[in-house]
């Protein structure tokens, strides 16, 4: 807690709503908790009604209805309509998979602002084994589809050593589609993605080509597409500026109603993230042990603590922070004044032996339910 | 990217203008985005109608404003706008 600093306390503008864990794919980078199978009691219709209005009065603007897959949720439309109504920007997060034109269109009547689908890579065989289900062509149509009936269209790519030598062909993919914004995420490497790392991890020679062709398009796209590059922090040097401070923008409640301040967080051991199930959005959002924990800057350590940074990047990723000191109050350690960063070089040198076939290929931990099941 | 001073000007059809009760000011809303708008932007935007060009704009907006000499302030506002897909031209 910040002791007797009291930090200002920002309202949410970002609402993320993980409707549901259940997913047809099984991309091994998914960011939703390995333990996933765990959480089977999702909130209700009128539970996730309470809490788009709630957030909605504090202030939350931009909404995501994402997952595992919303799609699969029956009551998907009518929390759009809701959500509409209230005044929110509704994006759908989606892989795209079972999408029609049918439910395009009823989707657009009850009021949703935009469509997001997943591409796993440029090419049908890779994208169907990274996905594990057959859905190559499936997608393409559906983003035809979705820009037929006048949304905005976002491709969402998250880049890795599989797929990063196609970032010129997802490139003209996205332009053939009609794409009006690219997403290039880097992979995180939390979750699913930390445990699959190694054959993960493309090389920094990888991430320089696949830099600059993306900023070649951004240039050369301008005013058309937007690009999206998320840059990869391991290569950085330089920690993210995490959710843009903790607690002090961005919520996500997950199927089964924890307020979270990233979608992450529930990896974190003793954050004790409260459930809208005991509370308000209100008295979780400003009250709650969770959220306050890394609100503001006091609670750093050094080399933070003294850092001219410190106000850009916050610290970096509490999530990352823990996966690889064992201390959640560290230093990420993407930033390179970390005492830990040699754990970053030390993950990419060995994910390099397994690029250059030193070592022998693993197999990829798919992100599915006997998977998932072994981390109960 | 310029402005066509010729052609009328559009808000994007894929960009959504809104008020915030909570933030007291008027935000563009576009996928998982949010600019938060000065009162002059604002008033430029709203004004972005497809019909009127920026001459158009600009005359209005003095008029109401009982002032001269606010094109350039304007058109680089509208350039910027242009870049980031506010708004249109055909």
């Amino acid at each position: 807690m910040a002791g007797s600093h009291k930090t200002e306390i920002t309202p949410p503008r970002w609402l993320l709503a993980e409707l549901t864990y259940a997913c047809p794919l099984q991309c091994p980078y998914c960011a939703n908790p390995l333990e996933y199978e765990k959480y089977k009691n999702e909130l209700s219709t009128e539970e996730w009604i309470r809490v788009l209005t709630e957030a909605r009065k504090m202030g939350a603007v931009q909404l995501g209805f994402s997952g595992g897959e919303p799609l699969v949720r029956k009551d998907l439309p009518e929390l759009i309509q809701e959500a509409h109504k209230l005044g929110y920007y509704t994006n759908l997060i989606t892989s795209g998979y079972n999408l029609t034109e049918k439910k395009i269109i009823s989707l657009k009547e009850a009021g949703l602002d935009h469509i997001q689908i997943s591409i796993q890579a440029s090419s049908e065989d890779l994208n169907n084994y990274i996905a594990g289900t057959e859905s190559f062509q499936e997608k393409k149509e559906v983003a035809k589809l979705v820009k037929k009936q006048g949304y905005p269209m976002v491709l969402c790519v998250v880049i890795h050593r599989l797929n990063i030598h196609q970032m010129e062909d997802i490139l003209e993919m996205a332009i053939e589609l009609g794409a009006d914004y690219v997403e290039l995420a880097n992979t995180q490497y939390n979750g699913w993605a930390l445990l699959n790392r190694d054959m993960l991890l493309p090389t920094r020679e990888q991430f320089e080509k696949a830099e600059a062709i993306a900023h070649r398009y951004q240039e050369q796209l301008l005013g058309k597409m937007k690009i999206y590059y998320v840059v990869p922090d391991y290569y950085e040097g330089r920690p993210k500026a995490c959710m843009n401070g903790w607690g002090t923008t961005f919520l996500t409640i997950t199927p089964d109603g924890q307020a979270l301040p990233c979608h992450s967080a529930r990896e974190l051991p003793g954050l004790d993230c409260p459930s809208i199930r005991d509370m308000s959005v209100r008295e979780a959002w400003e009250e709650s042990d969770a959220f306050n924990k890394f609100r503001g800057l006091e609670w750093m350590k050094e080399p933070c603590r003294s850092c001219p940074d410190k106000e850009k990047d916050f610290g970096g990723c509490r999530c990352q922070a823990y996966l690889m000191t064992g201390d959640v109050n560290s230093t990420d350690p993407a930033c390179d004044k970390s005492p830990h960063h040699k754990n970053i070089l030390q993950a990419i040198e060995e994910a390099g032996h397994f690029s250059s076939g030193e070592s022998p290929e693993k197999p990829l931990v798919f992100r599915n339910s006997k998977n998932s099941k072994q981390y109960l | 990217m310029t402005i066509n001073s010729e052609s009328p000007i559009v808000f994007s059809p894929l960009h959504r203008l809104q008020w915030e009760e909570a933030q007291q000011k008027h935000v563009i809303l576009y996928p998982e985005g949010m600019v938060e708008l000065s009162p002059s932007a604002t008033e430029i935007l709203k004004l972005c109608d497809g019909e009127r060009t920026l001459e158009g704009i600009v005359n209005e907006l003095e008029e109401k404003f009982e002032t001269t000499g606010l094109q350039g302030d304007i058109l680089e506002f509208l350039e910027t706008a242009l870049i980031n897909g506010w708004i249109t031209q055909n």
